[in-house]
Order: C-alpha cells, then structure tokens, then sequence
C-alpha cells in the first residue's frame, strides 16, 4: 500500500475547507498541505447556498447587535464568547472574498450592498444575487489555483481518521479513479465535510451531504455536539425538496395558508405589514416559521398538494423587476421544477430539512478534544448557531472557522515532529482488508443500500421530525440500531475497482445511520424545548438542566453516551425569545451593557 | 400515457468489458421526473452498479452531464415528459475518456481552467481596513454572465473542435478568463493574453457557437471568445503600430 504524508490534511472541498486550505498556506508557506475531497471542490454544497453572508458594515448596526441576533435566534444556546469572535471577523472575512474577486451584489455607487433576512434587526446580508454560495465557493476556489503548494485528492473518498497516542495520525482513503487505497500522515487533520441532511427524506441538501466527518470523528473518539437541533427551512419546493431562498422573504414575500391569509400572525411572530419587517412575520427565525406549518396542518389550513401539504410563498406583488433582479435563481428554479413562474403564480413550499446546528465539538478554534483534529463549517459544533442558526449566518461561518481551522492546525503540524508512519501503514492495510471483506469479497448477504437508507431516512422522519416525543424518539433509536445490524448483510451489486459509486454509498450509508443514531439519542436525553428541538411532552425551556450543550460519545459498545457542557454566557443572560413585538430590546443589550 | 419508460444506457466496466455496451432498463414514468429521477430508480432498485456523478439535483453543481439522446444535457434539468413515451439513450459525455459506464475522465478540463490563471491579478493589493473595491452595478455587468458557469463541461461535449483537438483550451475556460479580465478590479489580462492567443487558445475556435447553445446557465461562451479575439487582435495591432507603448 502507498504512504504519502502531509502536514496539514484537510477533509472536504466546500467553503470551509478551501479557506482553511488558504489560512494554512498564508500562515506557514512551507507546510506541506493537501485537501481531500470525495468530489471535485466545485461540486462541494456550498454551491447550492443561495441568500447571503451576513457582516456588519453599515452605518447604525454594530458587532453587538449581530451578536445578540444570533444568540436569541440559538435560544441561548450559543456559546456567547464563540459568537463575538464571530461577528468580529464576519465582515473582514467577506471583504477578503471581495478582495478575491467574489461578485457581491453593489449598490449604485459601487459599495457592497446589503438586504434584509429572517431573525436578524438590522440590514447586514451581504448577496450575490441570489447565489452566493456559488459564487463564494468558486471565488475560494478559483483563489486557491494560485498556491502552487497545495496540494489536492479530487475524488478520493476518506473512510476512517487513524489515531494514535491521543492523536490524530491521518487518514486512509479509495481513490474513486482507480480503486486503490491508500494511508495519508498528516499531523493535523481538518474536517471540512458539511452536515447530514441526508439522513431525512426530504431536505435541501445535496446526495453528498451524508455526514462523513461527523461520523469519522465520533468513530475516532472525538464527542458529537447538539445533535439534536435538525434546522428545517421553511420553504422547500414540494417533490424535490428545493430551496426558496429566505431572501425572497427578505424582499417582501409571503406565507399564506389555503385561505390567503398570511398565518404566522397567529404564532406571536407580529402583524402582517405590506412592507417586510425585521425580525417580524416571515423575517422571523426559521425553526418558529416551521413549526407554525405543522400547527397550520393539524388545524386543517394548509393546501393538500400531490407530495402532501403545503402552504403558498407569494411573490406576485413584488413584480417581475425586483424578482429578475433580486430572485432571477428562484424563477429558473420555480420555472424549471415546479413549472410555474413567481411572478404570476402563488409557490407551493413547505419545511424541509436543511441545516445541522450540531456537528463536531470544537472551541473557538476549531480544536476538537483529539490532538491534531480541528473542524470548521456545517460539520463542526462550536457553538454559534445554538439552537437555531440564523440564516446568511452560515456562510461567513466557512470562512472565519475555516481560517481559525487552518491557523490553529498550521501552528500546531509547525510544532509537531515526523508522525508515526509505521502505526499508520499498519492501520491503514486495516482498514482496506476490513472494506474488501465486507463489500468486495462475493457474500450472501441480501440487503441491499438504498432498502436500508430509506427505511433510516423514515424513521427519523417520523421519530425526530419538527415535533418529537420521548416515545417516537426511542423507537426511532431502536429502529436504527436494527439497521445496523442489518448493515452487516449487505451485498453490492458493483464489486469491481474502478469508480465504484456502490461502495462509496455503502461507506457513507454506515456513517449515515452512526449519525442518524446520535441524533435520535441526543433528542430524547434533551427533555424540554428550545428552539429546533421541540419535544410535544415537555413543552418548556429549562434553563435549570438544560442552558448546556449535549455532548455523545461512542461509547464501548458502539452505543451512543450523553453527557452535558454548560453553554458560555458573557453578556446576554438568558431571556424571553421575541419576535414581532416593539419591546423585543428586553435583554438586548445584556447585563453588563454596552 | 405510458406507465414506464425505456431508458438505453451506456454500460462499461473497465475490468470486464473489452468496450463499452448498451443496456436497457424500464424506470417508472412521472411527469415530474428528470432523467437523475430516472437513473436515481435503476440504480437503487435494479441495478447498483450503474455509475455516474450526481449531488445538487438543482442544476447548480455541474456534476451530472451527459449525452441524452445525443445532445449534453445536465440531466437532473432534463424532464422524462419531454421525450416520453419514446425510449431515451444516456451516454457519457462526448469528447472525453470513460471510466465506468456514465463517468468521464475530468482532469482536462481542470487542467485548461487552471491554465487561464482565473484569479484576481493586481499589481497592488488593497488592504483589508481599506474597505471593498468599489465597483457599481454597470462594472459588475460587464462580466457577471461569464461568472456563472457551474463546470458542467457540456460546451465542451457540443464542440467539435475540441473534439478534434483536445489540446483546445475550450469555451468555458476562455470564458472564464475573459471573467476576469472584464473584472474591473482585476488588472491580470496582460498575463492572460499570453496563453490565450496561442494557437490552442482562442484562435482554436471557429465560432460554430454550439458551446453556447448547450450551455444551461446561459453564459455564452461563444461571446466570451468573439470579444476576447477582438480585444486580442486590437493588442496585436497596437504593438504593432506603437511598438514603444508603456504596458
């Protein structure tokens, strides 16, 4: 088997990964770094971000009105020291893209311009149109061609972290082309690997978003944090599971159930105006938008579609100039997917899943608790989103824990003596006999993936969907366990070596249903209700118990164990989430002012 | 209005197939249903050997090109209703090398991007405190169409130059650098021009226009080059008539 070695490795192509990638080559040019992608980094699903990065660069906003946002947007949950880091760097970050050449939308006199977006009181969303996930992603990546020192693995597919000694050691991968398998060293490791949508039938997330990294680091030791906060976007396009950008919120649209009547005024969300109004009615934050839609269909006001229900997004008043011009990607994709044009025509949307508030624990440098393994993006939990992230949140979050990521594990391979590359080969041959055994040799196994990832996709869906009981939580957990036994019955239709997309679906279906079992435990240990999770048999939030992040471990017996890490409180004590009312300013400006 | 649809696929398995095969396979029809819905169907019940590149199913991630019914197409756009009830042919993309059945070798094709050197080039970096490079939203115009390609490859599939000469930079990556050099913070076209006004670069191309027909995001290639050869030939005559021109 081959070796190569590196000193940084960093796991994944997308926002996050290409920006620790260039922190690591600014901050020592002689490192020797390398991105490992199992697709072609502009494949990566930050291409499919449509509405905005949010950053504070004009007049009459500041650091702590962002900070407070997104802290009352997490219920609380968010570590408050992580958050003013954040919105610190956000705008810097955005500017450095800028300077990288990224199309950000301007205003007439040339300045970056700025919109409106859900749960956030000023006017801080940077945009690129409305696809500025792609076009970030390939500024970065585009930007990244210019260091001849990084190296890359497009389309090689990593299967497990190697450890040794309390550290990170490196990885083993297939190289899709060939088949091959192969150790890498590197004294520090990066997941960059984005979230898990993919575990739920229906979410906004592309076919590779199955979790990976969360599931190599929970595998190696490292602990999984929140699992349990699964955000929905409220508005997904029916078969497909699309997503309506918020921004389309953000310019004015609204949600209206079977009768035209815009309902979120029933929810404590505010009173319908004509004109959007921030952190109010649909610009409120986005795990209440989705619970409103089940309570609107358990009342019987929602429009039955031919994909179940759903309820209509209304963009006929803001008139075809705006729409071309703000929302011309929401057009082609209503045009195209649901054969109806915005502009005329009410949209069917409903919540869909999107976005994994949980991931990897890390600080706020994006150090996980095992030597040499950093995070940074959808796939890492620092926290700043808490409970519920805020959209045009996101982004910006790439690119300032994607450049903590490369910094922290830059200074840290700069420390580092040679690794041990005996332990490495050793484990690697390991791993590739443990893939060939069992899914390559001949067997008589008789389930099949898509079976086994359909009926996991299920059971989450009804187990741990927008409202949860500790009952459907346990037979969802029980449900999943059952899989993974079945898992072990697998058999392949494609044995061969070469660009086996089989096996790579088998691979990422075992971590699928190792996250999907974090999710479902973490839930039920969670017994109240803040913001995502929401639990119909304890309704409340408990700032006694639970003002804590949920940490699980695998434990010995390949068993999920919860244990809690208190959330860091600096300035806002927690209070009241409110949305649409004039005294929302309570608690503001937190204890100890400003 | 049929039930099912044939789909004829192209199948080749480098370990056991001496050259590529069709094989046929009856998926559901749905109205609603592209031909990733359909592929999407064999694949995870009949079949799971069938190989090919998919993610985003949005048309944004330019994974999934092919050739359906001989045309490149991105096939998570493309709907079944539009050729139901006949059978549809899916092929791999044209002009490049097959791995496995519906997989193409890419590494071509990055290479030429690369090779356009598509990153903001300045003599002088503004720094961060300094703020944005202004640029209004006219500036922004002149090459934002350009910067919307997605890497799908299928203008390279459509053109017949690169077909016969795969040493031709081809239309996405010309446009790609003329994304740059109408960027008005960009100031890299000087160092541009060197690779593109080779004989494989920009006069490779004899304006058949096919690129930007198959192209789904509408970027036009084809314009991208036709500007880029006349800015190209204004240099040449200029160092040609003010040979002592500062540049």
């Amino acid at each position: 088997m081959d070796l190569t070695s590196h000193d940084v490795l960093i796991v994944g192509g997308g926002g996050a990964g290409l920006r620790a990638a260039i922190a690591v080559a600014e901050t020592n040019p002689r490192l020797s770094v390398a991105v490992i992608s199992k697709v072609y980094p502009m494949r990566s699903h930050t291409v499919s971000a449509e509405g905005g990065a949010a950053g504070v660069i004009k007049p009459g906003d500041s650091f702590e009105d962002h900070a407070y946002d997104t802290i009352s947007g997490g219920d609380w949950l968010c570590d408050q020291d992580a958050v003013e880091a954040f919105v610190r760097e956000a705008p810097e970050e955005l500017l450095r893209l800028e300077h990288w050449g990224c199309p950000w939308s301007r205003e007439p006199d040339g300045h970056i311009a700025v919109r409106a977006f859900g749960g956030m009181k000023k006017l801080r969303t940077w945009f690129a149109a409305d696809k500025t996930g792609f076009h970030m992603l390939h500024t970065l990546f585009q930007t990244t061609l210019k260091y001849t020192t990084l190296a890359r693995y497009d389309e090689w597919f990593v299967t497990k972290l190697l450890v040794e000694d309390g550290r990170v050691q490196g990885v083993v991968a297939i190289e899709l082309m060939s088949g091959k398998m192969q150790g890498i060293a590197a004294k520090a490791v990066i997941l960059c690997t984005g979230g898990c949508g993919r575990v739920f039938p229906f979410t906004t997330n592309a076919n590779i978003k199955t979790g990976d990294g969360m599931a190599l680091a929970y595998r190696a030791g490292a602990p999984l944090k929140d699992m349990e906060f699964v955000q929905y976007h409220p508005t997904g396009l029916p078969f497909t599971g699309i997503l309506i950008t918020e921004a389309a919120r953000s310019e004015g649209g609204w949600l209206m159930n079977k009768d035209g009547y815009r309902y979120l005024q029933d929810y404590n969300l505010g009173k319908p105006e004509p004109k959007p109004v921030l952190r109010s009615m649909e610009l409120g934050p986005r795990d209440r938008l989705s619970q409103a839609f089940v309570k609107e269909t358990e009342k019987g006001r929602t429009i039955k579609g031919p994909y179940g229900d759903v309820v209509h997004l209304d963009l006929r008043h803001l008139g075809e100039k705006t729409i071309n011009s703000k929302l011309p990607f929401v057009r082609e994709l209503c045009t195209k997917y649901q054969n109806l044009d915005p502009v005329k025509d009410l949209i069917p949307v409903r919540p869909v899943v999107h976005y994994m508030m949980g991931g990897v624990h890390t600080d706020i440098h994006a150090a996980t608790p095992l030597g040499g393994l950093y995070a940074a993006g959808e796939v890492a939990c620092v926290s700043i989103n808490g409970a519920n992230r805020l959209g045009s949140n996101s982004l910006p979050e790439l690119l300032v824990f994607g450049a903590r990521a490369g910094r922290a594990a830059a200074e840290h391979a700069s420390a580092q003596t040679s690794s041990r590359d005996g332990t490495v080969l050793a484990q690697a041959l390991d791993e590739m006999r443990r893939i060939e055994q069992q899914y390559l040799r001949g067997t008589s196994g008789k389930e099949r993936v898509a079976t086994l990832r359909e009926e996991m996709q299920k059971a989450l869906e009804e187990g741990a969907g927008i409202y949860r009981t500790g009952t459907s939580l346990r037979l969802a957990a029980e449900k999943i366990r059952v899989l993974k036994e079945r898992l072990k019955n697998i058999s392949l239709d494609d044995r061969g070596r070469t660009f086996n997309t089989e096996l790579i679906s088998a691979l990422e279906l075992e971590f699928m249903l190792d996250v999907a079992e974090t999710i479902a435990h973490s839930a039920l240990e969670r017994t109240e209700s803040r913001g995502a999770h929401q639990r119909t048999d304890h309704t409340k939030r408990d700032d006694q118990k639970f003002l804590a992040h949920s940490l699980v471990h695998r434990g010995a017996d390949d068993a999920p164990r919860v244990t809690y890490l208190p959330v860091t409180i600096t300035r806002w004590p927690p209070a009241e989430r409110v949305y649409g009312q004039p005294g929302e300013e309570k608690g503001a400006k937190g204890a100890a002012g400003h | 209005m049929a039930e099912t649809i044939q789909l004829e696929v192209t199948r080749y398995a480098p370990e056991a197939d001496a050259e590529p095969r069709v094989q046929t396979f009856e998926a559901p029809y749905r109205p609603d249903w592209v031909v990733l819905d359909a592929l999407n169907y064999v694949k995870d019940k009949l079949d799971g050997s069938l190989s090919y590149r998919w993610s985003c199913r949005m048309g944004i991630c330019g994974s999934c090109g092919m050739m359906v019914n001989g045309e490149p197409k991105l096939t998570c756009a493309t709907f079944l209703a539009d050729y139901a009830p006949k059978p549809i042919r899916v092929e791999p993309l044209r002009y490049f090398p097959v791995v496995h059945d519906l997989v193409i070798e890419m590494s071509d094709f990055l290479r030429k991007l690369e090779g356009v050197k598509p990153w903001i080039i300045r003599k002088e970096e503004k720094l961060i405190r300094e703020g944005e490079y202004l640029q209004t939203p006219e500036q922004l115009d002149a090459y934002k169409q350009f910067s919307m390609c997605i890497n799908c490859m299928l203008c390279y599939a459509a053109c017949p130059v690169y077909g016969l000469d795969p040493l031709f930079t081809g239309p996405a990556a010309i446009a790609l650098a003329q994304r740059y050099n109408m960027d008005s913070r960009d100031q890299g076209a000087a160092e541009r021009m060197g690779i593109l006004s080779q004989h494989d670069g920009i006069w490779g191309c004899t304006f058949v226009g096919e690129c930007t027909k198959v192209c789904p995001k509408n970027v036009d290639p084809a314009g991208a080059i036709q500007q880029y050869k006349l800015s190209a030939a204004k240099e040449w005559f200029r160092s040609l008539l003010m040979p002592w021109g500062a540049r």
